[in-house]
């Protein structure tokens, strides 16, 4: 699959893809999307980049390994559910909060981490699985 | 803005949330925050045993502290994210689920304990305490929710990181074994699936203190016996019950001893948890209609799996015949359905999850100290290591249901109950199974302790160290004994937890304090 045109554009379509899961994230409260389909979309950016440039670059681009960043991801959805704790609400419950960052304001919620937290773990965890299957197969 | 006058006390809950009230979803939601911490240091092996353990005693003292709380007020609920029941999820802590969600968290850290020795650097790397603590995760949600969606939901996060615990080492009787154990528990998993959509479908709610209280008006139009029957032959599936037992002989002699442990003391005690939950408190009358078919199920689990540990020579697979006879023992009382009888199977429950983890334990310990687990090659091990003699005494006495170890009262009140409701032959078969225990059990003992090592000179040098295993089976030891010589304490809570099972009114108005009100 090392073909060069398929090097020269992975990069190129990863970056894109990254940006695309993102904004699938950030869309998904009111709209289709939401963490899990955008840490698949994550994924398979990385999946891609992999196969056209060897695993290790791809470890190397996450720096962190992708299992922790599938226990971060947990770690961030289930803080957010303990932040009801602080404020004498049960378990879970959705908290908002507005800030206003250089003029615009910003609708923050505890929803929103707890999503934030899905996309890493399904992020973490399919890559995982990608990059463990692909190194198998060049190594 | 307009949106923050609107009342919204008509979906959500307006009274704040006690502190106290935290404690229902601290046994689900510290595990949980451990595991993901554990997940990020995977590569600190070092660190993992300290933090595992600091976790579960944290998560221990949150069940205690619940369990308390449940045995002084009754059922504690706490709805998530604020909805209403039956919108949101419940979680509801009675005193069933509680006392078993303490007795599991309990074990769990005895067996973290022994990790210490039993999984090395390369199964830590492998993730053993991460899974360990999500699977403890899954099993207290199973204990406390109080949704049977939610079950469904927590059932697949133990099964999950199950999955990854029995497979640590990857050899290919492992693969084999977790490959039977993956297909006919996904197999089960979607029986219990199907059955909550038909429920759901019947009922139009998920909630059970919800589904307790219609099922009365539902039971002239509603299918409740098919649901019955299917929640009772995909819960049967997961506790190991005649004839559907097949996969835990087939895979609990594979993994680690330590694994084997948690999983034959405690996963077959959330599918009876299950059964209890549902056959018992959600659907009483069809329970009594099917009460005969689930009798001779406990019989036939109970006399057929300790015939199966008679004839087996590895340590391994005798314990795991021994776990399937036990659930036979537990069905016995879900079958009677009488006070006496539920009270019985929880206690047994209690005893089970205690004794069969610390003989898991005993297993390792033997194949550390007589580098077998074969009945064929072990011998000799009562000269050399007369405490571990001891203690396999006790345990075998716990398990036969003989005194002065912990078998022995749930037993009798549940012969009693059988006799009671004039089932006889049920009795006998109890009684059969204890006879029968004690010699697949004394065979064990007579030939991996007591007689010389074939082919050998006794020897006096002991040669292993066994301090883990003696401290493990020592913790677990103690509550075996308390619960044979001092059973008051423990039998006023698994009476509390029968009652509450038969009669669901407190755990209802939990949920629903509006309505009970009334």
């Amino acid at each position: 699959m090392r073909t060069l045109i398929f090097r020269t554009v992975a990069p190129y379509l990863t970056s894109l893809m990254i940006l695309f899961s993102i904004f699938v994230l950030l869309r998904g409260h009111n709209e289709p999307g939401g963490g899990f389909i955008g840490g698949l979309i994550a994924a398979s950016a990385f999946a891609i980049y992999g196969i056209a440039c060897g695993v290790s670059p791809v470890r190397r681009a996450l720096y962190f390994h992708p299992m922790a960043i599938s226990g971060f991801g947990l770690l961030v959805s289930a803080i957010s559910g303990w932040l009801s704790l602080a404020f004498n609400v049960p378990f879970m419950t959705g908290l908002w909060t507005k800030v206003s960052v250089l003029g615009v304001p910003v609708d923050l919620s505890t929803v929103l981490f707890f999503d934030i937290g899905v996309y890493l773990v399904v992020l973490g965890s399919i890559t995982s699985v990608a990059l463990a299957l692909e190194e198998r197969e060049h190594g | 803005m307009a949106a923050e006058t609107i009342d919204i006390s008509n979906a959500m809950l307006t009274a704040p949330t006690a502190l106290g009230d935290w404690m229902l979803v601290a046994p689900v939601g510290l595990p949980i925050l451990f595991g993901a911490v554990l997940l990020m240091v995977r590569h600190e092996t070092r660190l993992h045993a300290g933090i595992a353990i600091a976790g579960l005693l944290l998560t221990l003292g949150a069940n205690a502290a619940l369990l308390l709380q449940v045995l002084a007020d009754g059922p504690q609920v706490m709805t998530m994210g604020r909805w209403l029941p039956p919108f949101g999820i419940s979680f509801t802590a009675d005193a069933l689920g509680a006392s078993l969600a303490f007795v599991a968290t309990l074990v769990a850290s005895v067996c973290a304990l022994y990790a210490m020795k039993d999984i090395g650097a390369t199964g830590r790397r492998y993730g053993f305490y991460p899974f360990l603590m999500l699977l403890m995760a899954g099993v207290g949600g199973s204990f406390l929710t109080g949704d049977i969606f939610n079950l469904y939901v927590w059932f697949e996060v133990f099964l999950i990181s199950s999955f990854g615990l029995l497979i640590l080492g990857s050899t290919d009787r492992q693969l084999d074994g977790a490959t039977k154990y993956a297909i006919l528990n996904l197999v089960g998993t979607t029986l219990f699936l199907t059955a909550t959509a038909y429920l759901y479908g019947t009922f139009g709610t998920l909630n059970m203190a919800d589904i307790a209280r219609k099922a009365d008006a539902m039971r002239e139009t509603g299918p409740l016996m098919t649901l019955t029957v299917l929640y009772l032959l995909a819960f049967g599936m997961k506790a190991a019950a005649f004839p559907v037992n097949f996969w835990l002989p087939a895979s609990y002699h594979t993994p680690r001893i330590v694994t084997a442990a948690l999983f034959g003391g405690v996963l077959t005690k959330v599918g009876v948890y299950a059964l209890l939950r549902v056959l018992v408190m959600l659907f009483p009358v069809e329970r009594a209609e099917l009460s005969g078919v689930i009798a001779w199920v406990a019989a036939g689990t109970m006399v057929l799996g300790i015939m199966g540990a008679i004839a087996q020579s590895d340590i391994r697979r005798i314990l795991g015949f021994v776990v399937i006879s036990g659930v036979g023992v537990m069905l016995a009382g879900l079958a009677l359905g009488t006070e006496t009888g539920l009270t019985g199977t929880i206690l047994y429950a209690f005893h089970s999850v205690l004794a069969m983890t610390a003989l898991y334990l005993l297993a390792g310990v033997i194949k550390e100290l007589g580098g077998s687990y074969s009945l064929h090659e072990l011998g000799g091990l009562y000269r050399t290591y007369p405490a571990m003699g001891a203690f396999a005494l006790v345990l075998m006495l716990a398990v036969a249901g003989l005194p002065p170890a912990s078998g022995l009262w749930p037993k009798i009140m549940l012969v009693r109950a059988s006799l009671d409701a004039g089932w006889p032959w049920l009795s006998f078969a109890i009684l059969l199974t204890g006879l029968l225990t004690t010699i697949a059990l004394g065979r064990m003992y007579i030939l991996a302790i007591w007689r010389n090592r074939p082919g050998q000179a006794p020897s006096d040098a002991a040669t292993g160290a066994p301090g883990y295993g003696y401290g493990s089976m020592a913790l677990l030891c103690v509550p075996i004994i308390l619960l044979g010589i001092y059973p008051e304490p423990f039998i006023r809570v698994a009476e509390a937890a029968a009652s509450g099972l038969l009669d669901a009114s407190a755990y209802i108005g939990a949920v629903f304090p509006a309505e009970a009100a009334q």
